[in-house]
Protein backbone atom coordinates (compact mmCIF):
# COMPACT_ATOMS: atom_id res chain seq x y z
CA UNK A 1 0.00 0.00 0.00
CA UNK A 2 1.16 3.44 -0.60
CA UNK A 3 1.75 5.99 2.13
CA UNK A 4 -0.66 8.35 3.29
CA UNK A 5 1.67 11.30 1.81
CA UNK A 6 1.07 9.41 -1.48
CA UNK A 7 -2.32 9.28 -1.32
CA UNK A 8 -3.18 12.72 -0.70
CA UNK A 9 -0.87 13.44 -3.50
CA UNK A 10 -3.43 11.15 -5.84
CA UNK A 11 -5.61 13.32 -4.25
CA UNK A 12 -4.60 16.86 -5.47
CA UNK A 13 -3.92 14.89 -8.71
CA UNK A 14 -7.65 13.82 -9.18
CA UNK A 15 -8.50 17.45 -8.23
CA UNK A 16 -5.87 18.98 -10.57
CA UNK A 17 -6.61 16.90 -13.66
CA UNK A 18 -10.68 17.47 -13.58
CA UNK A 19 -11.63 15.03 -15.65
CA UNK A 20 -15.43 15.11 -17.18
CA UNK A 21 -16.28 12.04 -15.02
CA UNK A 22 -14.98 13.01 -11.51
CA UNK A 23 -16.73 16.62 -12.80
CA UNK A 24 -19.99 14.70 -13.60
CA UNK A 25 -19.90 12.07 -10.00
CA UNK A 26 -19.25 15.29 -8.02
CA UNK A 27 -22.05 17.50 -9.88
CA UNK A 28 -24.74 14.69 -9.04
CA UNK A 29 -23.58 14.09 -5.69
CA UNK A 30 -23.99 17.96 -4.63
CA UNK A 31 -27.26 18.30 -6.91
CA UNK A 32 -28.38 15.16 -5.27
CA UNK A 33 -27.80 16.38 -1.66
CA UNK A 34 -28.25 19.97 -1.53
CA UNK A 35 -31.98 19.29 -3.48
CA UNK A 36 -32.42 16.60 -0.39
CA UNK A 37 -31.39 18.99 2.08
CA UNK A 38 -33.48 21.96 0.83
CA UNK A 39 -36.40 20.09 0.63
CA UNK A 40 -36.13 19.00 3.72
CA UNK A 41 -35.04 22.44 5.08
CA UNK A 42 -38.55 23.68 3.49
CA UNK A 43 -40.33 20.67 5.87
CA UNK A 44 -38.03 20.20 8.81
CA UNK A 45 -37.75 23.68 10.05
CA UNK A 46 -41.52 24.19 10.05
CA UNK A 47 -41.84 21.69 11.70
CA UNK A 48 -38.95 21.96 14.18
CA UNK A 49 -40.39 25.38 15.10
CA UNK A 50 -43.99 24.16 15.25
CA UNK A 51 -42.46 21.62 18.04
CA UNK A 52 -40.35 24.03 19.85
CA UNK A 53 -42.61 26.62 19.91
CA UNK A 54 -46.36 25.73 20.79
CA UNK A 55 -47.79 23.00 23.11
CA UNK A 56 -50.46 21.13 22.17
CA UNK A 57 -51.09 17.13 22.57
CA UNK A 58 -48.55 14.61 21.80
CA UNK A 59 -45.70 16.87 21.05
CA UNK A 60 -43.58 14.79 23.82
CA UNK A 61 -44.12 11.84 21.16
CA UNK A 62 -43.74 13.83 17.97
CA UNK A 63 -40.38 15.16 19.47
CA UNK A 64 -39.43 11.77 20.56
CA UNK A 65 -40.12 10.70 17.16
CA UNK A 66 -38.16 12.92 15.50
CA UNK A 67 -35.45 12.49 17.53
CA UNK A 68 -35.24 8.24 17.10
CA UNK A 69 -35.76 8.83 13.40
CA UNK A 70 -32.26 11.34 13.70
CA UNK A 71 -30.49 7.58 13.97
CA UNK A 72 -32.27 5.93 10.85
CA UNK A 73 -29.77 3.53 9.03
CA UNK A 74 -29.33 4.97 5.38
CA UNK A 75 -29.71 1.37 4.42
CA UNK A 76 -33.33 0.65 5.36
CA UNK A 77 -34.19 4.16 4.46
CA UNK A 78 -32.64 3.08 1.24
CA UNK A 79 -34.62 -0.23 1.37
CA UNK A 80 -37.89 1.24 2.24
CA UNK A 81 -37.98 3.69 -0.87
CA UNK A 82 -36.58 0.66 -2.86
CA UNK A 83 -39.82 -1.46 -1.94
CA UNK A 84 -41.82 1.88 -2.91
CA UNK A 85 -40.10 2.87 -6.03
CA UNK A 86 -39.59 -0.63 -7.61
CA UNK A 87 -41.73 -1.66 -10.16
CA UNK A 88 -43.36 -4.21 -7.89
CA UNK A 89 -44.18 -1.43 -5.52
CA UNK A 90 -46.95 1.14 -4.72
CA UNK A 91 -45.61 4.26 -6.36
CA UNK A 92 -43.60 1.86 -9.19
CA UNK A 93 -45.35 3.07 -12.34
CA UNK A 94 -43.72 6.36 -11.74
CA UNK A 95 -40.58 4.73 -13.00
CA UNK A 96 -38.32 6.54 -10.70
CA UNK A 97 -35.92 3.59 -9.51
CA UNK A 98 -32.27 3.60 -10.19
CA UNK A 99 -32.81 7.93 -11.07
CA UNK A 100 -31.31 10.52 -9.23
CA UNK A 101 -34.85 11.62 -8.27
CA UNK A 102 -35.01 8.47 -6.31
CA UNK A 103 -31.58 9.35 -4.83
CA UNK A 104 -33.12 12.65 -3.79
CA UNK A 105 -35.81 11.05 -1.93
CA UNK A 106 -34.16 8.80 0.15
CA UNK A 107 -31.97 11.41 1.31
CA UNK A 108 -35.26 13.70 2.11
CA UNK A 109 -36.58 11.14 4.52
CA UNK A 110 -32.77 10.91 6.29
CA UNK A 111 -32.21 14.38 6.66
CA UNK A 112 -35.49 15.63 7.44
CA UNK A 113 -35.49 14.52 11.06
CA UNK A 114 -32.01 15.85 11.57
CA UNK A 115 -33.17 19.37 10.92
CA UNK A 116 -36.64 18.80 12.78
CA UNK A 117 -34.94 17.51 16.14
CA UNK A 118 -32.22 20.50 15.82
CA UNK A 119 -34.44 23.25 14.73
CA UNK A 120 -36.76 22.33 18.00
CA UNK A 121 -34.05 22.20 20.25
CA UNK A 122 -32.82 25.77 18.85
CA UNK A 123 -36.47 27.37 18.42
CA UNK A 124 -37.60 26.02 22.09
CA UNK A 125 -34.18 27.50 23.76
CA UNK A 126 -35.12 31.15 21.77
CA UNK A 127 -38.98 30.74 22.60
CA UNK A 128 -38.28 30.07 26.37
CA UNK A 129 -36.67 34.08 25.79
CA UNK A 130 -39.07 35.43 23.98
CA UNK A 131 -42.54 33.96 25.23
CA UNK A 132 -43.49 36.80 27.83
CA UNK A 133 -42.90 39.19 24.94
CA UNK A 134 -45.19 37.72 22.60
CA UNK A 135 -47.75 36.69 25.15
CA UNK A 136 -47.65 40.92 26.26
CA UNK A 137 -47.56 41.66 22.33
CA UNK A 138 -50.21 38.77 21.21
CA UNK A 139 -48.27 37.94 18.47
CA UNK A 140 -50.60 35.25 16.31
CA UNK A 141 -48.99 31.46 15.67
CA UNK A 142 -47.86 31.96 12.39
CA UNK A 143 -45.85 35.33 12.86
CA UNK A 144 -44.11 33.40 16.17
CA UNK A 145 -42.91 30.81 14.22
CA UNK A 146 -41.22 33.27 11.98
CA UNK A 147 -39.93 35.42 14.19
CA UNK A 148 -38.03 32.81 16.20
CA UNK A 149 -36.76 31.05 12.36
CA UNK A 150 -35.46 34.42 11.53
CA UNK A 151 -33.69 35.29 14.92
CA UNK A 152 -32.47 31.97 14.95
CA UNK A 153 -31.28 31.88 11.61
CA UNK A 154 -27.36 31.60 12.40
CA UNK A 155 -28.04 29.29 15.02
CA UNK A 156 -29.90 27.57 12.14
CA UNK A 157 -27.16 26.99 9.53
CA UNK A 158 -25.13 24.78 11.79
CA UNK A 159 -28.20 22.64 11.80
CA UNK A 160 -28.89 22.72 7.96
CA UNK A 161 -25.02 22.09 7.72
CA UNK A 162 -25.47 19.06 10.01
CA UNK A 163 -28.23 17.80 7.84
CA UNK A 164 -25.91 18.00 4.59
CA UNK A 165 -22.90 16.48 6.41
CA UNK A 166 -25.00 13.58 6.54
CA UNK A 167 -26.57 13.11 3.08
CA UNK A 168 -23.14 14.05 1.55
CA UNK A 169 -21.66 11.54 3.65
CA UNK A 170 -24.28 8.33 3.54
CA UNK A 171 -23.93 5.91 1.09
CA UNK A 172 -26.50 3.04 2.16
CA UNK A 173 -29.48 5.13 0.48
CA UNK A 174 -28.05 5.51 -2.68
CA UNK A 175 -26.37 2.93 -3.07
CA UNK A 176 -29.65 0.12 -3.58
CA UNK A 177 -31.91 3.04 -4.84
CA UNK A 178 -29.46 4.72 -7.41
CA UNK A 179 -27.78 1.49 -8.25
CA UNK A 180 -24.45 2.94 -8.66
CA UNK A 181 -25.16 3.10 -12.57
CA UNK A 182 -22.57 4.61 -14.05
CA UNK A 183 -22.83 8.28 -15.70
CA UNK A 184 -26.50 7.99 -14.50
CA UNK A 185 -26.16 7.35 -10.61
CA UNK A 186 -22.67 7.68 -9.80
CA UNK A 187 -21.90 9.66 -6.57
CA UNK A 188 -19.12 9.83 -4.91
CA UNK A 189 -20.03 7.95 -2.17
CA UNK A 190 -20.75 5.26 -4.46
CA UNK A 191 -17.55 5.68 -6.45
CA UNK A 192 -15.79 5.30 -2.98
CA UNK A 193 -17.45 2.17 -2.81
CA UNK A 194 -16.60 1.02 -5.65
CA UNK A 195 -13.42 1.72 -6.07
CA UNK A 196 -12.47 -0.07 -2.90
CA UNK A 197 -14.32 -3.56 -3.94
CA UNK A 198 -12.05 -3.34 -7.27
CA UNK A 199 -9.13 -3.36 -4.60
CA UNK A 200 -8.15 0.21 -5.49
CA UNK A 201 -7.57 1.59 -1.92
CA UNK A 202 -5.55 4.34 -3.03
CA UNK A 203 -8.39 5.53 -5.71
CA UNK A 204 -11.07 5.21 -2.97
CA UNK A 205 -9.30 6.81 -0.57
CA UNK A 206 -8.22 9.53 -2.85
CA UNK A 207 -11.56 10.38 -3.69
CA UNK A 208 -12.69 10.55 -0.28
CA UNK A 209 -10.52 13.43 0.28
CA UNK A 210 -11.76 14.59 -2.86
CA UNK A 211 -15.69 14.90 -1.19
CA UNK A 212 -14.39 16.18 2.44
CA UNK A 213 -12.80 18.93 0.08
CA UNK A 214 -16.12 19.43 -1.23
CA UNK A 215 -17.80 19.29 2.04
CA UNK A 216 -15.20 22.13 3.27
CA UNK A 217 -15.50 24.46 0.16
CA UNK A 218 -19.57 24.13 1.14
CA UNK A 219 -18.79 24.94 4.62
CA UNK A 220 -16.53 27.77 4.06
CA UNK A 221 -18.92 29.38 1.60
CA UNK A 222 -22.00 29.03 3.93
CA UNK A 223 -19.57 30.67 7.26
CA UNK A 224 -18.42 33.40 4.40
CA UNK A 225 -22.30 33.91 4.35
CA UNK A 226 -23.18 33.98 7.83
CA UNK A 227 -20.26 36.07 8.60
CA UNK A 228 -21.14 38.94 6.20
CA UNK A 229 -24.82 38.41 7.12
CA UNK A 230 -24.01 38.72 10.94
CA UNK A 231 -22.29 41.22 10.90
CA UNK A 232 -24.70 43.43 8.57
CA UNK A 233 -27.42 42.38 11.27
CA UNK A 234 -25.31 44.03 13.92
CA UNK A 235 -23.55 46.94 12.10
CA UNK B 1 -34.76 38.12 3.81
CA UNK B 2 -33.63 34.50 5.18
CA UNK B 3 -37.43 33.00 4.17
CA UNK B 4 -37.25 34.61 0.62
CA UNK B 5 -33.43 33.53 0.14
CA UNK B 6 -34.47 30.01 1.72
CA UNK B 7 -37.47 29.65 -0.98
CA UNK B 8 -35.54 30.76 -3.49
CA UNK B 9 -33.05 28.04 -2.99
CA UNK B 10 -35.46 25.41 -2.86
CA UNK B 11 -37.35 26.70 -5.60
CA UNK B 12 -33.78 26.63 -7.90
CA UNK B 13 -32.69 23.08 -6.67
CA UNK B 14 -36.32 21.65 -7.87
CA UNK B 15 -35.96 23.43 -10.90
CA UNK B 16 -32.77 21.41 -11.37
CA UNK B 17 -34.47 18.22 -10.47
CA UNK B 18 -33.40 15.48 -13.43
CA UNK B 19 -36.41 14.21 -15.51
CA UNK B 20 -37.21 10.94 -14.42
CA UNK B 21 -36.10 7.94 -16.46
CA UNK B 22 -39.04 7.58 -18.83
CA UNK B 23 -36.99 8.36 -21.81
CA UNK B 24 -36.78 5.26 -24.24
CA UNK B 25 -33.66 4.36 -25.57
CA UNK B 26 -32.05 2.65 -22.65
CA UNK B 27 -32.23 -0.79 -20.72
CA UNK B 28 -31.57 -1.87 -17.36
CA UNK B 29 -29.43 -4.71 -17.02
CA UNK B 30 -28.98 -6.33 -13.11
CA UNK B 31 -25.88 -8.13 -13.08
CA UNK B 32 -22.99 -9.12 -10.94
CA UNK B 33 -19.79 -7.28 -9.28
CA UNK B 34 -17.52 -9.77 -11.46
CA UNK B 35 -18.55 -8.54 -14.48
CA UNK B 36 -18.85 -5.07 -13.48
CA UNK B 37 -15.28 -5.09 -11.59
CA UNK B 38 -13.52 -6.90 -14.02
CA UNK B 39 -13.88 -4.03 -16.47
CA UNK B 40 -16.13 -6.49 -18.54
CA UNK B 41 -18.92 -4.05 -19.17
CA UNK B 42 -16.64 -0.81 -19.92
CA UNK B 43 -15.46 -2.81 -22.90
CA UNK B 44 -18.51 -4.94 -24.33
CA UNK B 45 -21.36 -2.48 -23.58
CA UNK B 46 -20.14 0.85 -25.77
CA UNK B 47 -19.89 -1.40 -28.50
CA UNK B 48 -23.44 -2.53 -28.24
CA UNK B 49 -24.57 1.13 -28.24
CA UNK B 50 -22.33 1.95 -31.03
CA UNK B 51 -24.24 -0.31 -32.94
CA UNK B 52 -27.91 -0.34 -31.83
CA UNK B 53 -28.10 3.20 -30.58
CA UNK B 54 -29.38 1.68 -26.98
CA UNK B 55 -27.55 3.02 -24.28
CA UNK B 56 -27.22 -0.38 -21.40
CA UNK B 57 -27.68 0.71 -17.60
CA UNK B 58 -25.88 -1.71 -15.20
CA UNK B 59 -26.29 -2.26 -11.81
CA UNK B 60 -23.74 -4.30 -10.21
CA UNK B 61 -25.13 -6.61 -7.18
CA UNK B 62 -24.28 -10.12 -6.09
CA UNK B 63 -26.49 -12.68 -8.27
CA UNK B 64 -29.31 -13.52 -4.92
CA UNK B 65 -29.91 -9.22 -4.99
CA UNK B 66 -29.98 -9.07 -8.67
CA UNK B 67 -32.55 -12.01 -8.98
CA UNK B 68 -34.79 -10.78 -6.46
CA UNK B 69 -34.56 -7.23 -8.11
CA UNK B 70 -35.42 -8.89 -11.35
CA UNK B 71 -38.45 -10.70 -9.83
CA UNK B 72 -39.46 -7.45 -9.03
CA UNK B 73 -39.50 -6.22 -12.08
CA UNK B 74 -36.64 -4.06 -11.97
CA UNK B 75 -34.76 -4.93 -14.72
CA UNK B 76 -34.90 -5.70 -18.65
CA UNK B 77 -32.38 -7.91 -18.76
CA UNK B 78 -30.84 -10.47 -15.92
CA UNK B 79 -26.86 -11.69 -16.42
CA UNK B 80 -25.75 -13.64 -13.65
CA UNK B 81 -24.03 -16.95 -13.01
CA UNK B 82 -26.07 -19.19 -10.69
CA UNK B 83 -27.84 -21.85 -13.31
CA UNK B 84 -29.95 -23.77 -10.91
CA UNK B 85 -31.65 -20.04 -9.54
CA UNK B 86 -31.67 -19.05 -13.24
CA UNK B 87 -33.61 -21.85 -14.28
CA UNK B 88 -36.09 -21.89 -11.41
CA UNK B 89 -36.36 -17.78 -12.48
CA UNK B 90 -37.85 -18.94 -15.60
CA UNK B 91 -39.69 -21.96 -14.66
CA UNK B 92 -41.50 -19.74 -12.45
CA UNK B 93 -42.28 -17.49 -15.06
CA UNK B 94 -40.64 -14.30 -14.03
CA UNK B 95 -38.05 -14.52 -17.26
CA UNK B 96 -38.64 -15.54 -21.26
CA UNK B 97 -35.15 -18.13 -21.74
CA UNK B 98 -31.95 -18.44 -20.09
CA UNK B 99 -29.09 -18.90 -22.36
CA UNK B 100 -25.34 -20.15 -21.79
CA UNK B 101 -23.54 -17.03 -22.35
CA UNK B 102 -19.87 -17.01 -21.55
CA UNK B 103 -17.30 -19.51 -19.06
CA UNK B 104 -14.62 -18.63 -16.71
CA UNK B 105 -13.80 -20.95 -13.51
CA UNK B 106 -13.27 -20.25 -10.11
CA UNK B 107 -10.48 -20.57 -8.02
CA UNK B 108 -8.79 -20.57 -4.05
CA UNK B 109 -6.70 -17.87 -3.08
CA UNK B 110 -4.34 -18.08 -0.36
CA UNK B 111 -1.56 -16.26 1.69
CA UNK B 112 1.87 -16.47 0.40
CA UNK B 113 3.06 -19.92 1.27
CA UNK B 114 0.37 -21.78 1.73
CA UNK B 115 0.50 -22.76 4.96
CA UNK B 116 -2.63 -25.20 4.59
CA UNK B 117 -1.32 -27.04 1.89
CA UNK B 118 -4.11 -26.86 -0.86
CA UNK B 119 -1.75 -26.97 -3.84
CA UNK B 120 -0.71 -30.07 -3.54
CA UNK B 121 -4.20 -31.53 -3.64
CA UNK B 122 -5.68 -33.69 -6.38
CA UNK B 123 -9.09 -31.68 -6.83
CA UNK B 124 -11.31 -29.25 -4.96
CA UNK B 125 -13.05 -31.05 -2.69
CA UNK B 126 -9.64 -32.39 -1.27
CA UNK B 127 -8.41 -28.70 -1.34
CA UNK B 128 -11.41 -27.95 0.44
CA UNK B 129 -10.67 -30.97 3.06
CA UNK B 130 -7.64 -29.80 3.86
CA UNK B 131 -8.64 -26.86 4.68
CA UNK B 132 -11.19 -27.90 7.37
CA UNK B 133 -8.42 -30.20 8.73
CA UNK B 134 -6.00 -27.22 9.28
CA UNK B 135 -8.86 -24.92 10.47
CA UNK B 136 -7.31 -22.07 7.96
CA UNK B 137 -9.25 -18.96 8.25
CA UNK B 138 -11.01 -18.80 5.31
CA UNK B 139 -13.56 -15.75 4.18
CA UNK B 140 -16.75 -16.84 2.20
CA UNK B 141 -19.09 -14.44 0.72
CA UNK B 142 -21.99 -15.85 2.64
CA UNK B 143 -24.38 -13.14 0.70
CA UNK B 144 -26.73 -15.56 -1.58
CA UNK B 145 -24.49 -14.58 -4.59
CA UNK B 146 -23.39 -16.92 -7.28
CA UNK B 147 -20.09 -17.24 -5.89
CA UNK B 148 -21.14 -17.81 -2.36
CA UNK B 149 -23.86 -20.85 -3.97
CA UNK B 150 -21.22 -22.55 -5.67
CA UNK B 151 -18.90 -22.41 -2.62
CA UNK B 152 -21.23 -24.03 -0.40
CA UNK B 153 -22.88 -26.88 -3.27
CA UNK B 154 -18.57 -27.30 -2.92
CA UNK B 155 -18.61 -28.04 1.09
CA UNK B 156 -21.79 -30.03 0.73
CA UNK B 157 -19.73 -31.96 -2.13
CA UNK B 158 -16.91 -33.00 0.14
CA UNK B 159 -19.53 -33.85 3.08
CA UNK B 160 -18.15 -30.86 4.96
CA UNK B 161 -20.49 -28.32 7.03
CA UNK B 162 -18.32 -25.14 7.61
CA UNK B 163 -21.22 -23.75 9.09
CA UNK B 164 -20.43 -25.59 12.73
CA UNK B 165 -17.10 -23.31 12.66
CA UNK B 166 -18.38 -20.00 11.40
CA UNK B 167 -17.18 -17.32 13.60
CA UNK B 168 -13.94 -19.29 14.26
CA UNK B 169 -12.49 -19.85 11.07
CA UNK B 170 -14.68 -19.97 8.48
CA UNK B 171 -16.00 -16.27 8.24
CA UNK B 172 -18.79 -14.77 6.58
CA UNK B 173 -18.48 -11.38 5.22
CA UNK B 174 -22.00 -10.92 3.85
CA UNK B 175 -20.03 -8.45 1.49
CA UNK B 176 -19.48 -8.69 -2.34
CA UNK B 177 -16.19 -10.49 -3.96
CA UNK B 178 -14.16 -7.68 -3.66
CA UNK B 179 -15.02 -6.49 -0.08
CA UNK B 180 -14.70 -10.08 0.76
CA UNK B 181 -11.16 -10.31 -1.02
CA UNK B 182 -9.94 -7.50 0.92
CA UNK B 183 -10.81 -8.75 3.85
CA UNK B 184 -9.17 -12.12 3.02
CA UNK B 185 -5.69 -10.46 2.11
CA UNK B 186 -6.21 -8.36 5.76
CA UNK B 187 -6.12 -11.19 7.80
CA UNK B 188 -4.64 -13.67 5.72
CA UNK B 189 -7.57 -16.01 4.89
CA UNK B 190 -8.09 -18.14 2.15
CA UNK B 191 -11.12 -17.55 -0.10
CA UNK B 192 -12.69 -18.48 -3.17
CA UNK B 193 -13.02 -16.28 -6.17
CA UNK B 194 -14.22 -16.10 -10.15
CA UNK B 195 -10.46 -16.21 -11.60
CA UNK B 196 -11.66 -12.81 -13.65
CA UNK B 197 -12.37 -10.58 -10.40
CA UNK B 198 -9.08 -11.50 -9.24
CA UNK B 199 -6.88 -10.85 -12.12
CA UNK B 200 -8.52 -7.49 -12.05
CA UNK B 201 -8.23 -6.89 -8.39
CA UNK B 202 -5.62 -4.26 -7.13
CA UNK B 203 -5.04 -5.39 -3.95
CA UNK B 204 -3.57 -8.65 -3.92
CA UNK B 205 -1.29 -8.13 -1.35
CA UNK B 206 1.31 -11.32 -0.87
CA UNK B 207 -1.62 -13.27 -1.83
CA UNK B 208 -1.88 -15.65 -4.79
CA UNK B 209 -3.73 -18.83 -6.44
CA UNK B 210 -3.03 -21.54 -4.64
CA UNK B 211 -5.43 -23.88 -6.20
CA UNK B 212 -7.23 -24.28 -9.70
CA UNK B 213 -8.18 -26.78 -12.36
CA UNK B 214 -10.80 -28.51 -10.97
CA UNK B 215 -13.52 -28.96 -13.60
CA UNK B 216 -15.92 -28.56 -10.36
CA UNK B 217 -14.28 -25.04 -10.81
CA UNK B 218 -16.66 -24.35 -13.81
CA UNK B 219 -18.44 -20.84 -13.77
CA UNK B 220 -21.00 -20.40 -16.44
CA UNK B 221 -22.53 -16.83 -16.74
CA UNK B 222 -26.42 -16.95 -18.47
CA UNK B 223 -28.86 -13.77 -19.81
CA UNK B 224 -32.49 -13.95 -19.30
CA UNK B 225 -34.39 -11.41 -20.65
CA UNK B 226 -37.29 -10.71 -17.90
CA UNK B 227 -40.94 -11.71 -19.05
CA UNK B 228 -42.75 -8.66 -19.85
CA UNK B 229 -45.94 -10.74 -19.46
CA UNK B 230 -45.21 -10.48 -15.58
CA UNK B 231 -43.50 -6.97 -15.79
CA UNK B 232 -45.47 -4.35 -18.48
CA UNK B 233 -42.58 -1.68 -17.49
CA UNK B 234 -39.83 -4.40 -19.39
CA UNK B 235 -38.33 -2.86 -22.77
CA UNK B 236 -38.97 -6.40 -23.81
CA UNK B 237 -38.15 -5.37 -27.46
CA UNK B 238 -34.93 -3.65 -26.48
CA UNK B 239 -33.96 -6.03 -24.36
CA UNK B 240 -34.01 -8.85 -26.79
CA UNK B 241 -32.01 -6.93 -29.35
CA UNK B 242 -29.18 -7.27 -26.61
CA UNK B 243 -29.73 -10.74 -25.90
CA UNK B 244 -29.28 -11.32 -29.53
CA UNK B 245 -26.55 -9.67 -30.10
CA UNK B 246 -24.53 -10.91 -26.98
CA UNK B 247 -25.25 -14.51 -28.51
CA UNK B 248 -24.19 -13.72 -31.93
CA UNK B 249 -20.83 -14.34 -33.60
CA UNK B 250 -20.15 -9.80 -33.21
CA UNK B 251 -20.93 -10.29 -29.14
CA UNK B 252 -18.98 -13.82 -28.62
CA UNK B 253 -15.90 -12.06 -30.27
CA UNK B 254 -16.47 -8.90 -28.95
CA UNK B 255 -16.18 -11.00 -25.44
CA UNK B 256 -13.35 -13.17 -25.89
CA UNK B 257 -11.43 -10.01 -27.19
CA UNK B 258 -11.43 -8.63 -23.81
CA UNK B 259 -8.37 -8.98 -22.02
CA UNK B 260 -6.93 -7.94 -18.84
CA UNK B 261 -3.05 -7.74 -18.37
CA UNK B 262 -2.62 -10.14 -21.54
CA UNK B 263 -5.29 -12.90 -19.97
CA UNK B 264 -8.61 -13.14 -21.89
CA UNK B 265 -11.14 -13.45 -18.47
CA UNK B 266 -14.21 -14.63 -20.00
CA UNK B 267 -14.47 -17.48 -22.98
CA UNK B 268 -17.89 -17.08 -25.01
CA UNK B 269 -19.23 -20.48 -25.23
CA UNK B 270 -23.23 -19.18 -26.43
CA UNK B 271 -25.77 -21.98 -27.18
CA UNK B 272 -27.59 -21.01 -29.89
Amino acid sequence: MDSLFDILMRAFGLVAAWDGTLSEIVGLSLQVTLTAVAIACVIGLPLGAALGAFRFPGRRGAILITNVLMGLPPVVVGLVVYLMLSASGPMGVLGLLYTPTAMIIAQTLLVTPIIAALSRQVVEDLNAEYAEQFASLGVGRLQRMGALLWDARFSLLTVILAGFGRAVAEVGAVMIVGGNINHVTRVMTTAIALETSKGDLELALALGLVLLGIALVVNVIVMTVRGTAVRAAYA
Amino acid sequence: MFKTWMTRAALLALLALPLPAWADGFILMQSTTSTQNSGLFDHLLPIFTEKTGIEVRVVAVGTGQAIRNARNGDGDILFVHAKPVEEAFVADGFGLERFDVMYNDFVIVGPAGDPAGLSGQADVLGAFAALAEAQAPFASRGDDSGTHKAELRLWQAAGLDPQAASGTWYRETGSGMGATLNIAVGMGAYAMTDRATWIAFGNKGSHSIVFEGDPRLFNQYGIIAVNPARHPNVKAELAQQFVDWILSDDGQAAIAAFKVDGQQLFFPNATR
